[in-house]
């Protein structure tokens, strides 16, 4: 029991003496580490460190996502006695001995991935490196599962220097010194919005965590909470002792069952620890931290829908003002953050706001996490100052393109956001930058698009998004957006005219103007920022009826050519029989057959079907 | 929406499984409820998500018990279950079937998957097969963009899916 705040101390210095096992193998465990076959390579590194009697010499520790998705399951075997690492990527249980065998240098026949790609070893010494970790410090580093690997590494430290030197309006006030700026998206102040709720005089507030991840291709706040969910905890005792709460909620979709378990788990930790809860390390503050599930609503992402799913409703946005700040759950005054910003938090109690700011952008300070995913080579979750590049992001973390294929886009902001052109990617990010470019930062994905990409049909991607999700409750982004996806798939069937462009325009920016919620007036973004960037691409798909990148189906066919041998293969593959012809003789398509699936397209090694 | 009055004519699937209704009961019990509406109603979103866990589907026999127990309307307990995609009133196949309709996904080509998926199990999105063996649907983002495109049947995730990878995925359904 953690009684006070030296003990808390004391039990790190302790842990961080002891005499460590001299070689650590970090094993990725994430969600996509397990998806991707961690669970028998666990195994195997038990049983080979058992046949080799290893157990005092070898520690295994199963930890969060490394973000190295591109190569799991991936490991990092350290040797403690010197500190040098090496990572591991496309590890398969067979290779568990040889990797234990080498364990100081490199095991022949696996995959070494190089250190300078990942991240630096200092948080604050950051130089040489793209990345530079903040928010995942511990993510990759740590059992989640274990407390004392959190306490170990400073945890809980930020909060008992909060509770033990700080009054709440100094709290709020070093936030604000900071310039942390709410990461879910919209890039609000944090420090401001907690002076809101802090200053209103009543007895009941609430602090919520918005951890409702629903964007499509994001998965940021997921690996912070399976792979660190204390550092998410801390905070939120930090934030409710600033605002004056009590009680704290964690807002988690149910779809991420192996989040909500090592939440529940670290929730209960901590109580026991006497580090949440009632008199927490005796310092007299009570604080407690509940989970609420979400059932998988978008919308909920909206932090007025998010409050009526809380109190048992239909995840509906209302009108703001009042603010939650103001008048929130059950009417208190309540702030919802997101995950990731919560995740700041505890670094820059620990290591004072002024070093925060050194990171960074001017306007932005600190980092962001994007999930960097599509055609890009190397995908992975990654953490960069604000202020970095596009490029260095995808050409320099992402590797580029997969395939030699032409860079064409990048999507950032998911259903709300936009798609930069390739002649952008110099831009450095932040919150003002990507809104320059008709994008806007959101909560963190990055998908990376090449010459195969039809923007009409992305665009037409992320209305059918928003269509999903729309709960329905104002005009604009119900009816509207159904007429936007309408008129996009007339263009996509190539029947379009330069009338349905205008149209589309028009009603874009009227939904922007009147929609309820930030999902109803950000949903044609995706719409404004194509038909700006790729105008070329609408046209072709008009005039020309024409898609220049063999995404619309209606707009192409596949023919079999002269160089055909008359193998079979398409024929044998194709899913509706459409194909037919002599072996050894040039094959035929049945084009009123045909569903343009493509498949023949793939298979073929001769060469001898053309997409037109 | 499509009529939900199937539902009247199926069994009571309380009474069909009592110790399943034990299950439900006992949970539900243990929730600090009171005869404030407003304080029951924040229970509801758990206690839909237990009753789903347990008999893997919400029919009306099981909204009306939830409502019962948490003193709520029936409609109330049916426009939040109707509001939540995770929620369904219809029962799901053996095999659920789901295909990542996550961006990664999508540039990679998941929609000639669902397409094929869709051909080949002769169902929509969201339907269940008449010997209740498969359900398809879609998926939010897994995170294992780098396997895109996804599909999931039940626990199992198989990475880097093409059409013509289908009928092997539906086969190793037994």
């Amino acid at each position: 029991m953690i009684d006070t705040p030296d003990k808390l101390y004391q039990l790190a210095e302790k842990l961080n003496k002891e005499k460590k096992a001299s070689t650590r193998i970090l094993i990725s465990m994430g969600t996509c580490g397990v998806a991707a076959g961690g669970a028998p390579v666990v195994e195997a590194f038990k049983n080979e460190v058992a046949a080799r009697k290893l157990e005092s010499a070898v520690e295994l520790v199963e930890t969060g996502c490394m973000g190295l998705c591109h190569c799991e399951p991936s490991i990092e075997v350290i040797n403690t006695i010197d500190g040098a690492s090496v990572i591991y990527g496309d590890v398969k249980p067979d290779q568990a001995g040889a990797i234990l065998d080498a364990a100081s240098g490199t095991a022949v026949g696996s995959r070494v991935i190089n250190r300078t790609w990942y991240y630096p070893e200092d948080e604050e010494n950051t130089a040489g490196a793209i990345q530079a970790r903040i928010v995942l410090r511990n993510c990759g580093r740590i059992n989640p599962e274990r407390l004392n690997d959190y306490i170990a590494r400073s945890g809980y430290q930020a909060l008992a220097k909060v509770l033990t030197g700080m009054k709440p309006h100094e709290v709020i006030l070093e936030v604000i010194e900071s310039g942390l700026r709410g990461r879910g998206g919209g890039g609000f102040p944090t420090g401001k919005k907690w002076s809101f709720a802090a200053a209103q005089e009543t007895p009941v507030k609430y602090l919520i965590c918005n951890a409702d991840e629903g964007d499509p291709g994001a998965f940021m706040d997921r690996a912070v909470l399976e792979g660190d969910p204390h550092s998410v905890l801390e905070a939120m005792a930090i934030g409710g002792y600033a605002i004056g709460a009590h009680t704290g909620f964690i807002y988690i979709r149910a779809e991420y069952p192996l989040a909500i378990q090592r939440l529940h788990i670290a929730i209960k930790q901590a109580e026991e620890a006497g580090l949440l809860g009632k008199n927490i390390m005796g310092t007299g503050f009570d604080f407690t931290i509940e989970l609420k599930y979400g059932a998988g609503a978008f919308v909920c992402g909206e932090e007025t829908a998010l409050i009526h799913s809380i109190e048992g409703m239909r995840g509906e946005p209302t009108f703001k003002p009042p603010f939650p700040a103001v008048s929130g759950l059950w009417k208190a005054p309540t702030v919802v953050n997101n995950v990731e910003t919560f995740a700041n938090l505890a670094a820059i109690f620990r290591k004072g706001p002024a070093w925060f700011k050194r990171i960074g952008s001017a306007n932005s300070p600190g980092t962001k996490v994007f999930a960097l995913a599509g055609k890009v080579d190397k995908v992975g979750l990654v953490e960069v100052p604000m202020g970095t590049p596009l490029k260095d992001i995808i050409f320099g973390l992402g590797n580029g393109i997969k395939y030699g294929k032409q860079f064409k886009a990048v999507q950032t902001g998911g259903p709300s956001g936009g798609c930069i052109r390739a002649d952008k990617i110099d831009t450095p990010i932040d919150y003002e930058a990507l809104i320059g470019l008709g994008s806007m930062m959101g909560s963190g994905g990055m998908i990376v698009l090449d010459e195969d990409d039809c923007m009409v049909n992305i665009a037409k991607f992320f209305l059918q998004f928003t269509l999903d999700e729309s709960c329905g409750k104002c005009t604009p982004c119900r009816i509207g957006n159904t007429r936007l996806y309408e008129m996009l798939e007339t263009i996509c069937n190539g029947n379009g005219t330069q009338d349905t462009l205008v149209k589309l325009k028009t009603l874009s920016n009227i939904i922007k103007d009147t929609a309820l919620c930030g999902l109803g007036q950000t949903s044609p973004n995706p719409v404004l920022s194509t038909m700006a960037n790729f105008p070329e691409e609408y046209q072709a798909h008009i005039k020309d009826h024409k898609c220049p990148a063999g995404a619309c189906k209606s707009l192409i066919s596949f023919v079999i050519n002269d160089n055909c041998v008359g193998c079979t293969l398409c024929a044998r593959n194709c899913p509706v029989s459409c194909i037919a012809g002599e072996r050894k003789g040039k094959h035929v398509i049945d084009q009123n057959i045909c569903i343009k699936c493509g498949v023949c397209y793939q298979t073929c090694k001769f060469h001898a079907i053309d997409r037109n | 929406m499509t009529c939900q009055c199937q539902n009247h004519e199926e069994l009571n699937l309380l009474e069909q499984f009592p110790e399943k209704k034990v299950q439900l009961e006992s949970y539900l019990d243990s929730l600090p409820l009171s005869d404030d509406r407003e304080k029951n109603r924040s229970f509801l979103i758990q206690s839909l998500h237990k009753a789903q866990n347990i008999f893997g589907y919400l029919p009306e026999s099981v909204q009306l018990f939830v409502s019962g127990k948490l003193k709520l309307h029936l409609a109330e307990v049916y426009g939040v279950i109707s509001f939540y995609h995770y929620f369904t009133t219809i029962p799901v196949g053996k095999y659920k079937i789901n295909v990542c309709t996550g961006t990664a996904c999508f540039v990679k080509g998941s929609g000639a998957v669902l397409d094929e998926l869709k051909r080949y199990l002769n169902i929509e999105e969201g339907e269940t097969s008449k010997d209740k063996k498969f359900s398809l649907g879609g998926l939010r983002c897994v995170g294992a963009c780098s396997l895109a495109p996804v599909v999931m049947v039940n626990e199992k995730v198989y990475g880097n899916v093409t059409s013509k990878m289908v009928p092997e995925i539906i086969s190793e359904c037994k």
